[in-house]
């Protein structure tokens, strides 16, 4: 077989994601098909959006007949962290051909970190090395979420309160985000944006009111941030 | 939402998502960053995830008994165990299984 050594290599890496992306997408499979929605709507978001914090976020936008524009202003906030990911992997990138629009596409928190954490090994192809990469966690994530939707079908359990799975996510990629920045201002913007909104806003612009508040808030405080 | 609505907010999310990843690669092959987007890169993220976290528990009742004093609990509980053991899958499967436990027991 042609690329054998960037397989196994590729697959050696991928498993640092293995669990992770299996059991949160087993989690993410459970919980959409938990509110009578079809297992097939939950594989199909996996294969084409593949954005944990956005596909669990969506099963409020399905609940709450979210309008269209408002998803896609949401959808663009919450992956905007994906456009920076990708100023820093324009270089890594560079030589993919006709493999880069793949290799885009399937950046994700977990593989951005494995992207710029592990170092190369110099005698693989590149580009190819990354694709199965990125394509075994992309298998991991579609394979868990397949399942959790199967198993929450056809096995009646009950799921009340599974949905803290999701707000114990954000809370464990808060603290992670806090040992980056070691800076408590952006937190305390978000949570006063937040409760503001819960409080006075109505429950289906609630999270758009949140961000723009925060924006608002984030450029006014600009200078006291940055002297943190 | 019914089904073909669900279709086609499947499909917007996957181009916005699409959209925000290939964006970098679009404009900014050669430029420098201009410094406010360096700004928001950087503190964005913590201020998302944040909201995020309130956005999620939108629906519990803060008004009645018990005062959402479960989530309060154990969003405290998962952010206990993920400072003293540092392994997310654990901090977030422990904290919902404890959650669980609270709505379904208590």
């Amino acid at each position: 077989m042609k690329y054998v050594r960037e397989i196994k290599t590729a697959f050696k890496v991928s498993i640092l994601i293995l669990m992770g992306y299996t059991i949160l997408g087993f989690a993410f499979g459970l919980l959409l098909v938990s509110f009578n929605y079809p297992w097939y709507i939950a594989v199909l978001m996996s294969l084409f959006i593949y954005t944990g914090a956005l596909q669990f976020v969506a099963i409020n936008f399905f609940n709450a007949k979210a309008g269209f524009i408002d998803i896609a202003i949401a959808s663009w906030f919450i992956n905007l962290r994906q456009s920076f990911y990708g100023l820093s992997l324009i270089k890594r990138f560079k030589k993919s051909g006709k493999l880069k629009p793949y290799l885009i596409f399937a950046i994700t928190d977990e593989t951005y970190a494995l992207l710029t954490t592990i170092k190369d090994d110099e005698q693989l192809k590149k580009r190819w090395y990354y694709f199965f990469l990125l394509l075994f966690s992309q298998l991991y994530w579609v394979f868990g979420t397949t399942l959790g939707a199967l198993i929450g079908m056809s096995i009646d359990f009950d799921t009340v309160g599974l949905e803290f799975s999701l707000t114990a996510l954000f809370v464990v990629l808060c603290i992670e985000q806090y040992k980056n920045i070691k800076n408590p201002i952006p937190f305390i913007i978000g949570a006063i944006a937040s409760i503001f909104s819960l409080l006075f806003i109505p429950k289906d612009k609630i999270l758009l009111v949140a961000i723009f508040i925060a924006l608002i808030l984030l450029f006014t405080f600009k200078k006291r941030i940055t002297d943190e | 939402m019914n089904n073909s609505d669900i279709y086609i907010a499947i499909a917007i999310m996957a181009v916005v998502s699409f959209f925000t990843r290939v964006l970098p690669f679009l404009f900014f092959k050669k430029r420098e960053l201009p410094e406010s987007l360096e700004f928001i890169g950087k503190y964005f993220p913590a201020i998302i995830l944040t909201i995020l976290v309130f956005y999620t528990i939108k629906d519990m009742d803060f008004g009645t008994f018990p005062y959402g004093l479960k989530e309060i609990l154990a969003i405290a509980f998962t952010a206990s165990l993920h400072i003293l053991m540092k392994n997310y899958l654990l901090s977030i499967f422990m904290g919902t299984i404890f959650y669980m436990g609270l709505v379904q027991y208590l």
